[in-house]
């Protein structure tokens, strides 16, 4: 009994891994790209951050690593301000870029081994070797970086950042230009990191890669965080259901009856879909159901379909919530 | 003190330093040769001793100067701007290294190759002309003074460009002719009275003469001012670098 309970008193005693406070910046260009953003990442979570282009993602990761100075607001990593203890904040945290920027004539073994380097650990070839084997790229670690594929250069960011073993990986859009099988691989390799205790903030604005690894999801949206929810709650909250009725007699048009419910009408007239929010009290499906027992319409098979995160994100971000 | 990163920072400017080498080298070499061919035996052999030295020796001190100057500025200026140009300098921002470590090891590693030039120039003038060296300590103060303040400067001008252009406009058109003009191949008190006090206003003149004087013990001017001035700059360049960091000028947004 007593170890649930002092497990839990450790984990609801730590601290979030990063907490920012009221964040804002303001460009020279007058631009504001980010508005008092305020937002927790848990220990150990994996967390998507969720936005169109130009919501923001790019310059909110790139305040927290250190490249883009903040305009108002405060940055704690592990309890480390930013700002004045960005020593120790920095060596937390590993950062792959977005864009893929990568020297050129160094092999990828001193290139790897020379951010370890500069985030201040000693040499440590046996880790340098396993993060090569696990992107796949032990093979060519003599190889110029220049002679790599776009897909090896994007593992070979991952690698370095990995390189110095930080509790915090800042992923800026790892799929982006990714073609499938390597996406998958990169969220098996995301999945494991989080394994060893590694928190993970990913940016995307692809939804099925935050539905597909996630544990929360945020979504940015000009500059404001609009939502933060565990991924699940997400989507029950606000994910729509649609019934689907096969008819045993295809309909020419619904009937009067049943109008209340606002029902479709596939084309050749052999199904309804019935559109319901899940977290209503009441959905309506019985009461459907009894109605089209009274209009004589029959139905041989029924199927219900859940919407999608992307579905829940195009929504959110077309009408802003 | 974050060690780990300046030495790594060190050898991976160092490693691009070596796959340049003999570029880096040899140019120079053959350059300062020519110069020993042109002005030290054709031109100089009808030019007079000047303070008692023959021109071919004169002119070795300002030739390594010359050099010393150039290759500080284009190391350091290149060595900062590449990272900016290739995005790979987001590594570099997200480190926890510290202002001053980034400057020590790049301004290090650039300081670094430009002595070792430096000295292969003083080697290869030695073949054409005999050498001698009055006072070497000093000889090798001015070495160490003058690479690392002109690669500061290089340092800043790597950061202040944002296109290729920049980065060769102020070697170009600034450092190379105050060199030129700064008394590399005569001395100051050779010019009439005006261009004289002119010349006074180029900071290269203090660099060279200061130099001079430690290999031949004559000056144009008194050693103290020579390293007065050069401490001067060094001065202005590092708090220019100081106020860089501090305000991301050109590195962060
Ligand atoms: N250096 C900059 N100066 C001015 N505006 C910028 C700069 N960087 C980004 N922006 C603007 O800030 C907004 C957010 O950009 P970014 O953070 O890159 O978005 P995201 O990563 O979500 O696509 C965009 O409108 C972009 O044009
Ligand atoms: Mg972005």
């Amino acid at each position: 009994m007593a170890a649930p309970a002092l497990s839990f008193a450790i984990v609801a005693g730590m601290p979030d891994i990063i907490s920012i406070k009221n964040l804002s910046k303001t460009y020279a260009s007058g631009f504001r790209a980010l508005k008092g953003i305020n937002l927790d990442i848990r220990r150990g979570e994996i967390f998507a951050l969720l936005g169109p282009n130009g919501a923001g993602k790019t310059t909110l990761i790139s305040i927290i690593c250190g490249i883009v100075n903040p305009s108002e607001g405060s940055v704690q990593v592990d309890g480390c301000d930013i700002i004045h203890n960005y020593r120790e904040a920095r060596s937390l945290i590993g950062l792959v870029p977005q864009e893929l920027a990568t020297d050129a004539f160094e092999s990828v073994w001193a290139t790897v081994s020379f951010s370890r380097g500069l985030f201040g650990k000693g040499p440590n070839p046996a880790h340098i070797e396993k993060v090569l084997r696990v992107l796949s790229l032990w093979e060519k670690k003599d190889s110029r970086v220049m002679t790599l594929s776009g897909g090896m250069k994007r593992r070979l960011l991952i690698a370095k950042a990995l390189s110095h073993e930080p509790k915090v990986l800042f992923l800026d859009e790892p799929t982006a230009g990714v073609d499938v099988s390597l996406r998958k691989d990169m969220w098996q390799l995301v999945r494991s990191l989080r394994e060893t205790g590694v928190t993970i903030i990913l940016t995307t604005h692809y939804i099925e890669e935050a539905e597909e690894m996630a544990d929360r999801v945020g979504v940015i949206r000009n500059g404001e965080i609009i939502l933060v929810e565990d991924k699940a709650d997400l989507m029950r909250k606000l994910g729509k259901k649609q019934l689907t009725l096969h008819l045993q007699q295809p309909l020419s048009h619904i009937p009067e009856a049943l109008a209340d419910y606002h029902l479709d009408l596939t084309e050749d007239g052999s199904a309804l879909t019935y559109t319901y929010e899940t977290q209503a009290d009441r959905t309506g499906i019985v009461s459907l159901l009894e109605a089209l027992n009274a209009a004589g319409v029959g139905f041989r098979d029924l199927q219900t379909t859940e919407s999608s995160l992307e579905d829940i994100f195009i929504e959110l971000v077309r009408t802003g919530q | 003190m974050n060690l780990h990163a300046i030495r790594a920072i060190y050898r991976f400017e160092m490693a691009r330093t070596r796959r340049t080498l003999l570029q880096s080298i040899v140019s120079p070499v053959i350059s300062t040769s020519l110069y020993f061919v042109v002005f030290g035996s054709a031109i100089g052999s009808r030019i007079s001793e000047i303070d008692g030295i023959s021109y071919g020796a004169f002119i070795v001190p300002g030739l390594i100067m010359l050099s010393l100057l150039t290759q500080s500025l284009s190391n350091a200026s290149f060595g900062i701007y590449f990272p900016k140009f290739t995005g790979t300098i987001y590594e570099l921002l997200s480190a926890p290294v510290s202002y001053l470590e980034i400057v020590v090891s790049y301004v290090g590693a650039a300081a670094t190759k430009s002595i070792i030039l430096g000295l292969i120039i003083l080697a290869t003038a030695g073949l054409f002309v005999p050498l001698q060296i009055q006072h070497p300590l000093w000889m090798i103060l001015f070495l160490l003074l003058t690479t690392v303040t002109f690669s500061l400067l290089g340092f800043i001008i790597g950061i202040w460009a944002d296109n290729f252009e920049k980065l060769q406009l102020v070697p170009l058109l600034i450092v190379t002719p105050l060199t030129f003009l700064g008394g590399s191949f005569y001395s100051v008190n050779m010019l009439p009275p005006f261009w004289r006090t002119v010349t006074l206003f180029n900071p290269v003149v203090y660099l060279i003469s200061g130099f001079r004087w430690s290999f031949y013990g004559v000056a144009d001017f008194d050693v103290r001012v020579s390293l007065a001035m050069t401490l001067a700059f060094l001065a202005v360049f590092v708090a220019t670098v100081a106020w860089i960091f501090k305000t991301g000028y050109r590195l962060k947004s």
